[in-house]
């Protein structure tokens, strides 16, 4: 019964690899702004459309993943200067709704734009499957996973390294302190939409090869994402990628033993227990709100 | 203006029932009618909505769900298991207020952006059971054959006739909202909204107050599931969706938050907008987004603060005219 369990794992990680880096790009704005960025499935929606786009346009294929992932940090920083800081002061729920409305403007240019089709980039090295713990592992997983390490990895080296960074961690901290310390909040929030843009259009990118891309994913890996980085425990960026990982290989095993119907039910069932349990998430830190 | 034996509120919620019942007259053919008719059902579930974020100021993201467990239940007690229809009016709305009830217990324990998450995971649970028990549901392709609504021996053959209905329920439901939260128990529920540590403090039982406004607010959003899935006489599961949950969240913001008559107003608004919008064809949804961020960023206390606003405004200005300084 346990024969297709490698073959579940992989699939489930790669597919967690994305929910987790969409998990990421909430953290990042949830830290700076304290908004949840209903928009972030949309930046992978553009991601993969973009590339898709440009591909056809007759780049390649590197070049195009690499305008697609800048293309849309543009449109999150946009975003933030044209549509979240005019709101500054309003309550937060209705930042909330600004995002809500940019996700459906989103989706509608996208589709507008590129059409209702479902497209696919083709996979950066090939199609072949390399054969190995009784699984067929996709190149294309192979980068997916690479990708989403080494991006975690650039991650860490920027919050602990460069003044940028650092400063971002402040405005996370304490962002009267920050701003005492002569911090720019704002820019910190334009920054931080910007890299969500960034993170959420590599995860589109990555995935697209994989699982395909139209105008209209957007919405349940953006929920999944959030789903994640409630799991790894809102506000740790780090817990959001553990917490996608995880997600998606509870999703995978769900959908091979049990029904794949239920797929998308069964990672949401997990979570509700899991905040019925133990609210911060598994690797928040204790001090949640809860009553 | 107070009518002998009726309170501020009863005869405010006459006046709109008056309004409602001339709505008709105004409009020029039957399809403006059945729009009016989604608006009222929407106003219902919006206004029980509110009382849940605006007033006690919990977030719901899966209050479709109830919405679609009230329309499923009655579908499927009326046609597979023959039950007469106020049977399954009732077995919808008692159904939809026990899941709420079960739910209430270890969701409303939670807070702010993970009771947010955790209304959503019900909202999708629910919603993709809707989709794959097709054995039960149809799956997404929809339940048909859905009896018409028959009270009493009156069968509600005509839009006219329902309309007026829907408006008589929508008129109660404010009336009945209205004087919730003039009472002990809306006193009780924005003070927990405020601070629940100082209300729990006063001796208010949070937890309790918290489950009968969910509780409140579920039945009312299947009431509204119970006349839709009897008015269309077809329910599929995209009605009852994130995306429907989303939208009613965003009915209460645009109404207005803890307002009664601004959440009736964001109903009707958003119901009538898409409809609205079909003449620009494929750039509607874009159209409806842009509006969307637009209202929030202009009126963010909603179109009620907007208009109180205004109003407030024209007072002022009227007041300088009559005593120029």
């Amino acid at each position: 019964m346990f024969a297709g369990a490698p073959q579940y794992l992989v699939s489930g990680l790669t597919q967690g690899a994305a929910y987790g880096l969409i998990g990421l790009g909430y953290t990042m704005i949830f830290n700076t702004t304290g908004i949840i960025n209903f928009a972030q499935g949309e930046f992978v929606m553009l991601g993969g459309l973009l590339s898709v786009c440009f591909v056809g346009a007759g780049l390649p294929l590197a070049v195009a993943v690499l305008a697609a992932c800048l293309a849309t940090a543009v449109i999150g920083a946009l975003m933030e200067r044209l549509a979240i800081r005019p709101l500054a002061g309003a309550p937060a729920v209705n930042a909330v709704i600004v995002t809500i409305g940019v996700s459906i403007l989103l989706r509608g240019g996208a589709m507008l734009v590129f059409g209702k089709d479902t497209v696919a980039l083709p996979a950066f090295s090939g199609v072949r499957p390399i054969l190995a713990f009784g699984a067929a592992i996709q190149p294309q997983s192979l980068w997916v996973l690479a990708v989403t390490l080494a991006l975690l990895a650039a991650l860490k080296l920027f919050f602990t390294v460069s003044i940028q960074g650092k400063a971002m961690l402040a405005c996370a901290c304490q962002q009267k302190a920050a701003s005492l310390v002569g911090i720019s909040v704002t820019r910190m929030a334009l920054l931080s939409f910007g890299l969500s843009g960034l993170i959420g259009a590599v995860a589109g990118a990555i995935l697209a090869p994989i699982t395909m891309t139209a105008y209209d994913v957007g919405m349940m890996l953006g929920l999944k994402g959030f789903a994640a980085c409630i799991l790894g425990g809102l506000g740790n960026p780090f817990g959001a990628a553990a917490g996608g990982l995880i997600l998606g290989v509870l999703e995978s095993f769900g959908a091979g033993f049990v029904a794949s119907g239920y797929k998308d039910a069964f990672a949401f069932v997990v979570l509700l227990l899991l905040l019925f349990v133990k609210p911060s998430g598994l690797f928040g830190k204790a001090g949640v709100e809860r009553v | 203006m107070r009518l002998p034996g009726l309170g501020k509120n009863a005869f405010q919620a006459m006046l709109f029932l008056a309004f409602l019942l001339a709505v008709p007259l105004a409009l020029p053919n039957e399809y403006y009618l059945s729009i009016c008719i989604l608006g009222c059902l929407s106003a219902i579930i919006v206004v029980g909505l509110n009382l849940l974020m605006g007033y006690a100021g919990q977030v719901s993201l899966g209050h479709a769900a109830f919405y679609g467990l009230g329309a499923y239940t009655t579908a499927i007690c009326t046609t597979r298991l023959g039950l007469p229809i106020p049977v399954g009016l009732v077995a919808g709305v008692v159904l939809a207020a026990a899941v709420a009830w079960i739910v209430a217990v270890p969701t409303l324990k939670l807070r702010g952006n993970y009771l947010a998450m955790a209304t959503l995971g019900f909202g999708i649970i629910v919603s993709i059971v809707f989709n794959e028990s097709v054995d039960l549901t149809g799956g997404p392709s929809g339940y048909v054959g859905i009896p018409r609504l028959a009270l009493l021996g009156h069968v509600f053959e005509t839009d006219r006739g329902y309309y007026n209905l829907m408006a008589v329920v929508l008129a109660l439901v404010v009336l009945l909202a209205l004087n919730l939260m003039n009472s002990r128990t809306g006193r009780a529920l924005r003070a927990l909204h405020v601070s629940e540590k100082a209300a729990g403090s006063l001796g208010i039982d949070i937890a309790a107050h918290k489950r009968f406004v969910f509780v409140l607010s579920a039945a009312l959003a299947a009431l509204a599931g119970v006349f839709y899935a009897h008015y269309l006489s077809f329910v599929a599961p995209a009605s009852f969706g994130f995306s429907a949950s989303v939208q009613l969240l965003v009915m209460v913001v645009l109404g207005g938050m803890a307002s009664v008559w601004g959440s009736v107003v964001g109903a009707f608004f958003l119901t009538a907008l898409p409809e609205f919008l079909r003449e620009f064809e494929d750039i509607d949804i874009v159209v409806y987004g842009v509006i969307l961020v637009a209202t929030v960023m202009f009126l963010p206390d909603g179109l009620a603060g907007g208009l109180r606003r205004l109003l407030g405004k024209c007072r002022r200005a009227k007041v300088s005219h009559v005593q120029p300084d």
